[in-house]
């Protein structure tokens, strides 16, 4: 799988600067972001030939047929399509995808696009509505009230029971999420938090408290991709994609393997050998955090700490701008913003790094940044190995 | 088992001709699990096949009914018909002694007093003639 190392990259990439969408339907928030993420690039509607989303959620639009119901919205007849859906990883999936087919011949330029209104329509995806009906698996799980905040405090209770984790460590990554979110003008949340103030704030599951859970918001972005080649008549500089991996784990929380842990044991030395690089290589890492024990978890499992020592990684200033592997320095989902598949966002972000165009604060001499995508109740994991 | 009230809100499992055959043990008090005749292992929740080695047909076998709290949470929000009066609740990953794991509510208990690791034992609410919800217990 090493063959495309480094001959793909990232060529446009845009982020909606709205939180809160009232009224705006979310195919015409991704189709504003893929005409932005190619007015960055340098090109047009007409270049594209690739097209990658997933919209099957109703904030999303409810689309069956994401990849092509969008497209039609765009205006465009791709003859490459993609509407893998793995939750929060897609985005990233995609964009790995994207660059097998482009470096096969199959594809020149592709567009990988997302959006979602969730908060406008007010959709409760953290602590009600479950993500699989009452037929099938489901109904080994729906009549005991699942919730997906539930979901990641199984995990977060395991970890605290194996390791010793604390909530004043997982309190850490809110804190440090926030403070990278005070400098990001659009960020959802600015004002700053402490450790006290995540703790004292509500249960909402526990061990997580609202402030270990991310934000939900509107919002959505693009990526436009192609070949190394072509990328040097764009208008950016070229973001090259060095490695991707990804991995599925379950969906009902009965077939865990290890509460402990993500498939992001899988994706991430996946893509750290396709790269052929090794964790301390990484200058920053977007990694997903839809809750505090997501990322602390992804950190572990991407191989910056051993299994357990995460409460301690996250302390004391490491994973703040400024220390050792800065994360999510827009603010992630903890902050800055939530719509759903907030994997595309881990992407531009790293973009955004990578080229020195930070919303607010850079990470200095940025020369290799991880994108890490979450989906589902712990159920996927894509990893993608990026640099100038 | 404890008999439930004509009021009963929460989603119920929709069955078919695979689980049916759990739901209604349930309703009787006997939890079931299917094991696979070709490598012996128990599986949760029932297929056609075991998800283990492929081989057709696991048989279903009556479970101790004795586990482990393999990890909980205490649910404080759930905005959905018969939990958002109910909360806080524990939602529970049950260790069956057998080895799978299955999904349950620990009930009976103050939810702050649930540990990780701690022994529990199956209890039934019976829902109707073709349904009992298996639950779990503080093991004496």
């Amino acid at each position: 799988m090493s063959d495309w190392s480094g001959q793909v990259a990232i060529v446009g990439a845009y982020e909606h600067p709205a939180r809160k969408t009232p009224g705006l339907h979310p195919f015409q928030i991704q189709a504003d972001c893929v005409l932005r993420a190619l007015e960055d690039a340098g090109l047009t509607l007409d270049d594209v030939d690739g097209f990658a989303t997933a919209a099957s959620e109703v904030p999303e639009g409810g689309s069956t047929m994401s990849a092509v119901e969008v497209a039609e919205w765009l205006g465009i007849k791709p003859t490459y399509l993609d509407s893998t859906d793995n939750g929060g990883a897609a985005p990233l999936s995609q964009l790995g995808h994207a660059a097998a087919a482009i470096a096969a011949g199959q594809a020149e330029v592709v567009v990988i696009s997302y959006a979602a209104t969730t908060y406008s329509q007010a959709v409760n995806i953290g602590t009600g509505d479950p993500t699989t009906g009452v037929a099938g698996p489901g109904q080994f799980e729906l009549p005991y009230g699942f919730t997906l905040v539930g979901a990641y405090a199984l995990a977060a209770q395991r970890h605290m029971a194996e390791f010793g984790t604390t909530p004043e460590q997982l309190a850490e990554i809110a804190v440090t999420c926030r403070s990278h979110a005070s400098h990001n003008p659009h960020a959802r949340f600015r004002d700053p938090i402490t450790v006290d103030d995540v703790v004292a704030s509500p249960v909402i599951a526990s061990p997580l408290h609202r402030y270990d859970c991310c934000v939900v918001t509107d919002g959505g972005g693009a990526i436009v991709v192609t070949s190394a080649a072509r990328a040097r008549n764009c208008r950016k500089q070229p973001i090259h994609v060095l490695g991707f991996g990804e991995a599925v784990g379950q969906v009902q929380m009965n077939q865990m393997d290890r509460f402990t842990a993500t498939p992001g044991t899988v994706s991430g030395p996946r893509a750290f050998a396709h790269a052929g690089l090794t964790p301390d290589r990484i200058d920053t890492a977007q990694v997903y955090d839809s809750f505090t024990i997501t990322a602390l978890m992804i950190l572990e499992d991407l191989g910056f700490c051993t299994k357990g020592e995460g409460g301690a990684f996250v302390s004391d200033g490491r994973i703040a701008v400024g220390g050792d592997l800065p994360i999510n320095t827009d603010g992630g989902g903890l902050s800055s913003n939530h719509p759903g598949r907030r994997g595309i966002f881990t992407i531009i972000e790293s973009v955004r790094q990578l080229r020195g165009e930070p919303l607010g604060l850079q990470v200095p001499d940025c020369e290799i940044a991880l994108a890490h995508g979450s989906g589902g109740a712990l159920s996927t994991a894509a990893t993608l190995i990026l640099s100038k | 088992m404890t008999e439930t009230s004509e009021t009963y809100l929460k989603p119920l499992p929709a069955t078919d001709v695979l689980t049916a055959p759990y739901w209604e043990a349930a309703a009787s008090g006997r939890l079931l699990i299917q094991r696979c005749a070709a490598c012996q292992r128990f599986q949760f929740y029932p297929r056609a096949h075991c998800s283990a080695c492929g081989a057709g047909d696991p048989t279903w076998e009556e479970a101790s009914g004795r586990g482990v709290v393999h990890t909980f949470t205490v649910i404080h929000r759930n905005g959905s018909p018969g939990f958002a009066e109910e909360v806080p609740y524990v939602f529970a990953i049950v260790e069956l002694e057998e080895g799978p794991r299955m999904t349950a509510n620990v009930i009976g208990v103050d939810p702050d007093d649930v540990r990780v690791d701690m022994p529990v034992q199956v209890t039934f609410i019976r829902v109707s003639d073709g349904i009992g919800i298996p639950q779990f217990t503080r093991a004496d």
